[in-house]
């Protein structure tokens, strides 16, 4: 449909290569005004490294990046930038203690400029607000926000740049169903107001509803490129794993004693985030039990208390049968529970640490990995050898730097480290997030498998889809408080949903009262 | 021109840059002592041969070497769990005082018992003197970086207290200066007739048991994860706060022992001069080894080197002697940037 109209955006023969690794292998792809072309691939398949060449973060070994007909000088991050190419990260690059009228400026704004008052900043943002329907108020500070909002942000700082090209990495990935609908609608407006756009994702329903032309990399090479009304999900899908996605088969659970039991739990608030209010949960034996919830409510002080960072203040956690008095994070995992933590990055992995240190991270202190206070590299060498084959983890070997590692086969090593240990309870906090389809449903496997043997899972998500999809039993979170468990299929998403507002609660009290 | 990350650096960018460091800080040194009114390449053969060109060159730069090796150990430990003790001064100083208290006849026992009780002594006398930072660290957020630096003012005063009072020698003639220590309390000399005591031995000793901790215990594991991600490390169950104080004990110890092996070793008293700066110098020896244990021994001696070299060359060359500082502060700064370089690249624009 928009063969005819300007290329404003041309990758030329992108080539970059990370020692042994070909990241990018000679792709060429090109954007047309007015166009949505969605990058779709598996994590590690080069869509960051491409996009961070376009951006000048790394210097591609061959081939060049041309805007509006201008090739850019490679490895000039303003470069692009001053060309109108703007970029939305995954991970946003916000200051939390300014306003977001203050982020906006920061950096679009000459620090000696002082003709331009605020208000007039103000009024600009105010104007693009309004055209792009991104609702925001422009002196709230960023700190405040939720997830969805600072998305918003983000999207205006480029808006407010007057960039005519618009990438967007994994926009949804922190969104709620309304929400990413309400950012298809932006991008729409954006369509309309001449902006051309680059949609980065993995998620096939979301590059079908939104583009006009799809390209799809695998292992660093375009594989295809087609336009998105000549193909379907399940022609993608076999594109971009190389073979047809398949994801696990659900059994019905068969649920056995009750394991880890909370009763009226009650944790402090931390910052904006609540803590629980007299929360009562069981896990039993044999069954996933699903968190449900909006972003912020509470599913952190929950993975706290059952991940040992955190006692109750008031209430009880029982354990077999027991009132746990001492509880802590080694406590956790001698009681057999298998922690994957919400931030692989940040808690789940020491990025400077290779996969070997990596894996024996949980289990460092105790044999077979400990003796007399010394480490037994030996033990330790043949225990990732045996989780980087049964879990499939690519990598180049066990003395490899974690950091290294894409997302997915972090999380692998995670799984491995966690499950090979047969713990009676997983705790999963956000296991899937920013991981391909490939990884989704290997995960998700495992999470079954888990509960097959016997284990009782905690799956925490902010996936609605991916909740309804696993559990036996789903649980609501809104506010610090826990809604009383639903059985698999008795609530469809929009009763969640009233649930997950925080209003089911009230009438809960009115009923009981 | 900007820099850019190197996902995995190569062995030659890993060895390049500090090597490359260490040659520009020669060729600066030359262009130091030009100004200086000498001739480069003498000063450069100066001190050299002031540093190991002869026998006497060379232990006396293994002997100022020795405190340099412990007190970089010290640094090398703390900061790899990034733990900032800027205090090895103080427990240097620690170390020497109870080899005073302990050394000149309160101990009257033979040399097998007396030096080992008094290396022990010294450990944990420094060892105590950095747990108290550790502890204000961990229980309540006090900077260690602040409170160790101002606490090495503070012992030294204390020092020079004890040393004018109940410490001062009855026979120094008024110096503030301890008693001698007596003879068992000395270290012996490794070889008959050559000035190099076994201060130096031991050093080379805890550098190796550094290394080995470091790479093959729980304890060493857990330093480096706490350093590396403090937050990971907490998730994964160590006890983040007890393996900084275990680390802090380790550093203080071995930052007691400069003090120890000094005052035991080399000057058999207490005065306010042991130490030139040892507990700082140890910070740029750490970091010129990459915090390397094994690297410590290397770049304590090249650092040994340039003072003892320095020392010799300004009496032959009539140049300042302070251009031995100027160079260890350009190699410092030099390989701060080498390790910068060895995982960035610098990219033009």
């Amino acid at each position: 449909m928009t063969s005819n109209a300007e290329i404003v955006l041309r990758l030329d023969a992108i080539t970059k290569r990370f020692g042994k690794l070909v990241a990018n292998d000679a792709i060429s792809l090109s954007l047309h005004r007015g166009e949505v072309v969605a990058l779709l691939g598996e994590n590690g398949a080069g869509k960051t490294t491409l996009m961070n060449i376009l951006f000048g973060g790394y210097t591609a070994d061959s081939g060049s990046v041309q805007v509006f007909g201008q090739t850019l000088p490679p490895g000039n991050s303003r470069a692009a930038l001053d060309a109108g190419v703007g970029m939305v990260h995954q991970h946003f690059t916000l200051a939390d203690n300014l306003t977001v009228l203050e982020n906006i400026a920061l950096g679009a704004q000459p620090m000696t400029d002082v003709r331009l008052s605020k208000k007039e900043i103000y009024n600009k943002i105010k104007i693009l607000s309004d055209e792009f329907n991104l609702k925001v108020d422009p002196s709230a500070r960023v700190g405040s926000l939720a997830v969805g909002e600072r998305q918003r942000v983000e999207i205006l700082k480029a808006l407010y740049r007057d960039v005519k090209i618009l990438i967007l990495d994994e926009p949804t990935a922190v969104l709620t169903p309304q929400e990413a609908d309400d950012l298809f609608g932006t991008l729409s407006l954006g369509i309309k107001n001449g902006l051309s756009i680059i949609f980065i994702s993995h998620k096939l329903h979301e590059v079908m509803a939104i583009s006009n032309r799809v390209a799809v990399l695998r292992h660093g090479k375009l594989v295809a490129e087609t336009l998105t009304a000549d193909t379907d999900k399940n022609a993608l899908s076999a594109l971009m794993m190389g073979t047809a996605a398949k994801s696990p088969d659900i059994t019905l659970a068969n649920p056995g004693k009750t394991l880890l039991s909370l009763q009226d739990v009650t944790t402090p608030d931390i910052g904006n985030s609540p803590g629980l209010k007299s929360v009562s949960l069981e896990l039993k034996a044999g069954q996933i039990v699903g968190l449900a919830g909006v972003s912020g409510n509470g599913q952190a002080a929950l993975a706290d208390v059952v991940g040992g960072m955190r006692m109750p203040s008031q209430g009880a956690l029982v354990l077999n049968g027991k009132t746990l008095t001492q509880w802590s994070p080694r406590a956790a995992v001698q009681n057999g529970i298998a922690r994957i933590p919400e931030d692989r990055h940040k808690t789940g992995t020491i990025a400077d640490f290779d996969l070997t240190e990596n894996a024996i991270l949980e289990g460092y202190s105790t044999a077979p990995f400990s003796k007399g206070g010394w480490i037994s590299w030996k033990n330790a060498k043949q225990f990732v050898t045996d989780i980087i084959e049964k879990y499939d983890v690519r990598c180049p070997g066990p003395d490899t730097r974690i950091r290294l590692l894409s997302g997915g086969n972090m999380q692998k090593l995670i799984l491995g480290r966690v499950l090979e240990a047969d713990p009676q309870i997983v705790l999963a906090n956000q296991p899937v997030r920013g991981l391909d389809i490939g990884a989704v449903n290997y995960v998700h496997s495992q999470l079954l498998a888990a509960r097959d043997r016997g284990a009782a899972v905690l799956l925490i998500s902010e996936d609605l889809d991916e909740v309804m999809d696993l559990s036996d039993v789903i649980h609501v979170i809104a506010g610090g408080r826990l809604s009383p468990g639903f059985a698999r299929g008795t609530m469809t998403p929009a009763e969640l949903g009233i649930w997950m507002a925080g209003q089911g609660f009230d009438a809960q009290v009115a009923h009981a009262s | 021109m900007r820099l850019e990350p190197i996902a995995d650096p190569s062995l030659a960018r890993s060895i390049a840059p500090p090597a490359i460091a260490i040659i520009a800080t020669v060729v600066i040194a030359s262009l130091l002592a030009m100004l200086a009114g000498a001739n480069p390449f003498s000063v450069l053969g100066l001190i050299l041969k002031g540093a190991f060109g002869s026998q006497f060159a060379l232990l006396e730069t293994l002997n100022r070497a020795t405190p340099l090796i412990f007190t970089g150990l010290a640094i090398a430990v703390a900061f790899k769990a990034k733990f900032w003790n800027i205090g090895a001064e103080a427990q240097l100083y620690a170390g020497a005082l109870i080899t005073v208290v302990l050394g000149t006849g309160a101990l009257p026992w033979p040399s097998f018992a007396l030096i080992p009780a008094l290396a022990i002594g010294a450990v944990l006398a420094g060892a105590v003197v950095l747990l108290v930072p550790a502890i204000l660290k961990t229980r309540f957020g006090v900077d260690e970086v602040v409170t160790t630096l101002l606490f090495n003012f503070i012992f030294l005063l204390f020092i020079s207290m004890l040393l004018e009072g109940p410490l001062k020698d009855p026979m120094g003639m008024g110096w503030p200066k301890s008693a001698r220590l007596i003879s068992e309390a000395r270290l012996p000399r490794i070889f008959d007739g050559l000035r190099l005591h076994w201060g130096f031995a031991l050093a080379l000793l805890c550098a190796c048991a550094v290394w080995v901790i470091q790479t093959r215990s729980t304890l060493g594991y857990e330093m480096r994860a706490v350093g590396l991600n403090r937050d990971a490390a907490a998730f994964a169950g160590i006890p983040v706060n007890a393996v900084l104080v275990k680390t802090a004990l380790l550093s203080g110890g071995l930052a007691a022992l400069a003090g120890f092996s000094e005052v035991a070793g080399l000057k058999g008293s207490l005065t306010l001069d042991l130490s030139p700066g040892f507990g700082y110098t140890g910070i740029i020896v750490a970091m010129l080894a990459l915090l390397n244990p094994l690297g410590v021994i290397v770049s304590a001696l090249f650092v040994a080197g340039i003072f003892v070299g320095a020392d010799s060359m300004s009496r032959a060359a009539g140049v300042p002697t302070y251009l031995a500082d100027m160079m260890l502060a350009t190699a410092l700064l030099l390989m701060v940037l080498a390790i910068m370089l060895t995982r960035f690249r610098v990219v033009r624009d």
